[in-house]
């Protein structure tokens, strides 16, 4: 089903989300990939602020190629959601209430958005550079001293993702291949 | 005997860097393009379509194919007849790569260190293999690879009695594991013989060969074709949402190997399998 979603998210909105539907997201994500999950997960383990609020919001598994002039971005497709795996489910238990990337995740973090009501939601890999038409701004937030993967704030409109896992722990990724194999690896 | 100056091997680098990151080879469009008439599953479909309009995109805005425009792996076949003048070879290629990352609006994406992990902020170093050959031209191919699907890659050391169906089971398991993090349809890159490093090597070099030239060997060809009916057969599809695409091709190369050995390596690329070639004449 082809659903249009406003980020950050209600919890009504990703509780009914299911995998296998086509959402275009509008609003304010933000980007975190493996070095600013790191940083975020030592503050918290040192009982520090995280630079952003979790509760509501989408981060987006992603380290943007650097912007030509008067673009607010460069290439910005997702990147393999697995190694931020070890990071995900203490901002799931934070309140984060989704994330884009690529990928299949691991049972923890399955188990993290069932508990939380969160979705997982794929981009299309290797769509860097049609996925930022859909990025009408981009701020460094914090981190800035890790380029590319310093936290950003994106204003995106109608940004195309599909559910993957859902807060039922639906897995597209195990259903949608079935249907076309006829030989299993 | 013939004199290059190095400057001219940092310039190409440089075009070499930007064009690999912002056009597809013509086998590897071609194959793309096919890929997105012949897919069975609606979701594969219309994901290999998006595949083609990013590929124009990038073309026309001149912005990546993909933001992770890769680790820059490059392959010098020099002539032993060609001498090199202006400085070290090895810096030429690397100032290349500086020129062509930092000019050019390319992520970088290496550290200098594997542990401590800070950026070296150029994309340098480069991954460079030089083969000496002969004659007096200087052949060099730029493969930025991408490191979703490097992720994935395998080495394995089998038996020789493991055979040919050792291999194969190699392959296959390699790309089911692989599955949707690799950003499929991928290319498939295999080294089989020489010893541990040489058929990583192999895997390597296996992905810069056109996907419209099949094996030479009439078995590995065979092996190919097979390899690449049964990896489609999986459903793992565009994306690894599910589909009849989940490779365009699987390139094998072989080596002598050792009589205690059969050493196997699968190289895989996502669909932005990117090189760049020119020979200096």
């Amino acid at each position: 089903m082809e659903q249009h979603i406003k980020a950050p998210m209600s919890k009504e909105d990703a509780v009914k989300l299911q995998a296998g539907d086509y959402v275009y997201l509008t609003g304010t994500i933000y980007t975190a990939r493996d070095a600013a999950h790191k940083r975020m997960y030592e503050a918290l383990e040192r009982g520090e602020n995280l630079p952003l609020e979790m509760g509501h919001n989408i981060i987006y598994y992603m380290g943007p190629s650097p912007a030509r002039e008067g673009r607010p971005i460069g290439s910005a497709g997702p990147t393999t959601a697995s190694r931020m795996d070890k990071y995900a489910p203490a901002l799931l238990d934070l309140g984060l209430l989704g994330m884009i990337g690529k990928g299949k995740r691991s049972a923890a973090v399955k188990e993290a958005i069932i508990r939380n009501g969160a979705v997982y939601f794929a981009a299309v890999g290797g769509a860097g550079a049609l996925l930022s038409r859909s990025i009408k701004a981009s701020e460094v937030i914090a981190y800035d001293d890790l380029g590319t993967e310093a936290i950003r704030k994106l204003e995106v409109e109608d940004f195309p993702v599909i559910v993957v896992i859902d807060s039922a722990g639906h897995d597209l990724y195990e259903t949608a291949i079935e249907k076309y194999r006829t030989e299993e690896l | 005997m013939r004199t290059i100056e190095v400057v001219e091997i940092t310039r190409n680098i440089r075009e070499m860097c930007i064009e690999a990151n912002h056009f597809l080879s013509k086998d590897m469009e071609q194959a793309m393009r096919t890929a997105a008439e012949e897919e069975r599953a609606p979701l594969g479909r219309q994901i290999l379509s998006q595949l083609q309009d990013n590929l124009q995109i990038a073309g026309e805005d001149m912005i990546p194919i993909c933001q992770d425009t890769g680790m820059t792996v490059v392959f010098l076949e020099v002539g032993q007849e060609v001498h090199f003048e202006g400085g070290t070879l090895t810096d030429a290629v690397n100032e290349g790569v500086r020129q062509g990352y930092v000019e050019g609006y390319l992520r970088k994406s290496v550290v200098k260190d594997p542990l401590i992990r800070e950026n070296t902020k150029d994309n340098t170093p480069a991954v460079i293999h030089y083969d000496i050959v002969p004659g007096d031209q200087v052949k060099i191919t730029a493969a930025p690879k991408g490191f979703g699907s490097e992720n994935m890659s395998r080495v394995f050391m089998l038996k020789p009695a493991d055979g040919i169906e050792g291999v194969k089971q190699a392959i296959l398991t390699a790309v089911k594991d692989a599955g949707p993090n690799a950003c499929p349809p991928m290319v498939v890159g295999v080294g089989i013989g020489g010893t541990f490093e040489k058929c990583a090597l192999m895997a390597k070099r296996a992905l810069t060969r056109s996907l419209e030239e099949r094996s030479l060997i009439p078995y590995v060809r065979e092996l190919e074709e097979e390899m690449l009916n049964r990896i489609n057969q999986s459903g793992i599809g565009p994306g690894g949402l599910g589909g009849s695409t989940t490779a365009l091709a699987v390139n094998i190369d072989t080596y002598p190997t050792h009589i205690a050995g059969l050493p196997v390596a699968v190289n895989i690329c996502c669909h932005v399998n990117r090189h760049a070639v020119r020979v200096l004449k």
